[in-house]
């Protein structure tokens, strides 16, 4: 299932009034990430759902750790509600200071989408980001095989995607690997 | 017994604290004039820090106001008489408020208490912060963002934490005095908790053997320390912090009997003031210098 967001309809549903296009202060972030979770929680099958910035002028901090890092960390959790999946739409480097820096200081990573493909962003080491960069261009794929285009133990590629696939950024589908963007709609 | 105040003529966040000195060592509901009639100049700080003064006092003080057309027709544009007149009883002639198109003040002097203020605040700086930022601060165009995002940040600390509204005003100006080049100044003082007060309302919260306004300062500017046990918060400062570093300029912030800033090289504070005059809540002012040629933020020059 495939959903998509757009964030900036949602900050005027929001907002008593739609002047603004800026996500700011955690009240509003808060109440964003609450209707975006209201949305995911009416489904209970696996779901990709496109956050998209395109129409948002600004997001400072505050508004960033309610409505990106809280939302990835809710569907990131030991027992998440469902299994969520997000691809980051429309973000720019007006944006992308504020959505850095808290993934910074949660340990969190997104999947952003671009004009030639997609970019990883925040913190993933080394393994996790070839791991995934395998299972973008070639997924479906499986584990053994990404261990030998990585040339790296089978076991080792095993654990990395499942951190990734803990982190959200990759699907487990019937035993093969797809990084979260890498069919998009 | 009325106690007169006198406001220094160049009112800015260290001249402030005469004005400060004269007042802490009065009772407050002792009922003051505060003498501006020779001021000639106020920083944004100094205007909304005049404005919170009369916040802090239980019974409400007079202000004369001041006596050159100039200043009190500056006055009036940044809003400063149509506040006074809610927290002062106005003592001399000033001009009626009216909308202003000075490019010099990017916002007016404006009241937050909640979350939609913050969002009217941001939505009426922007445009105005774009051209001056970019023209005559000459700052790269990333540097407007930020702005806007520092500003956001510095008022939503009074809605987190100060417990009661305060002021938020925003100027450009030409710092001859001390920097010779144009700054643009976001000023936002209160008149609430204070940082010490906040962080002592944390779960669990235990004071260190020197816990003072000072080092709550310390906690909450420089290690992002927040009342909330949530690990998340305490960004907003610590953005603004990282935003001034960038291009250069300044942060200070007052609360209790201390100050912290983030000194950037072309100026001469100190980095820590312990042993103020008291004042309650927290005063905070950040200054984007403009930049000097070759340079982000601008370079040493005094």
């Amino acid at each position: 299932m495939m959903n998509h967001i757009d964030i900036s309809s949602v900050l005027r549903q929001t907002l008593a009034c739609d002047l603004y296009s800026n996500l700011v202060t955690r009240t509003t972030g808060a109440a964003v990430r609450g209707q975006i979770e209201d949305l995911l929680d009416r489904s209970n099958e696996r779901a990709l759902t496109v956050i998209d910035f395109s129409h948002v002028s600004m997001i400072d901090f505050s508004c960033a750790d309610e409505v990106v890092a809280k939302l990835l960390m809710r569907y990131a959790a030991p027992d998440p509600p469902l299994e969520a999946y997000f691809l980051f739409r429309g973000v720019t480097e007006d944006h992308r200071d504020a959505i850095e820096a808290v993934l910074e200081r949660h340990g969190l990573a997104l999947a952003l989408e671009q004009d030639d493909g997609i970019e990883l962003v925040g913190v993933l080491d080394d393994e996790e980001r070839r791991a995934w960069d395998v299972a973008y261009r070639l997924g479906p794929i499986a584990a053994a095989e990404i261990s030998r285009q990585l040339s790296a133990d089978e076991g080792d590629v095993r654990a990395t995607l499942d951190l990734l696939c803990k982190k959200r950024l990759v699907m487990e589908i019937e035993g093969d690997y797809v990084a979260v963007g890498s069919h998009r709609g | 017994m009325t106690h007169v105040i006198t406001v220094p003529p160049s009112l800015d966040d260290h001249s402030f604290e005469q004005v400060l000195d004269q007042v802490a060592p009065l009772p407050p509901d002792a009922k003051l004039v505060v003498d501006a009639r020779h001021t000639r100049w106020a920083s944004p700080y100094g205007l909304t820090a005049l404005l919170t003064l009369a916040q802090t006092r239980a019974e409400r003080p007079a202000l004369a106001v001041p006596e050159m057309d100039e200043t009190l027709s500056y006055w009036s544009r940044t809003a400063f008489f149509l506040h006074a007149e809610s927290v002062y009883d106005l003592h001399g002639s000033y001009p009626k408020h009216k909308e202003s198109a000075a490019s010099n003040v990017l916002l007016e002097i404006t009241p937050i208490a909640k979350s939609d203020d913050v969002h009217s605040v941001v939505g009426r700086v922007q445009e105005r912060a774009q051209a001056i930022i970019k023209n005559e601060l000459k700052l790269e165009s990333k540097a407007i963002i930020g702005f806007a995002m520092t500003l956001s940040e510095v008022c939503q600390n009074i809605i987190e934490h100060a417990g009661r509204g305060g002021w938020v005003a925003v100027q450009s100006y030409r710092w001859t005095k001390r920097l010779g080049r144009r700054v643009v100044v976001i000023a936002v003082c209160d008149a609430g908790l204070g940082f010490r007060q906040s962080l002592e309302s944390m779960p669990g919260h235990l004071p260190t053997a020197r816990w003072d306004d000072a080092a709550a300062l310390e906690e909450a500017v420089i290690r992002g320390v927040s009342r909330f046990r949530d690990r998340s918060r305490g960004q907003g400062l610590a953005g603004a912090r990282n935003y001034v570093g960038r291009w250069n300029g300044k942060l200070s912030a007052r609360s209790g009997t201390a100050r912290i800033s983030i000194v950037p090289s072309w100026d001469d504070d100190v980095p820590l003031a312990e042993g103020l005059a008291p004042f309650p809540g927290a005063q905070v002012q950040v200054i984007i210098p403009e930049a000097v040629s070759g340079t982000a933020g601008g370079s040493a020059e005094r």
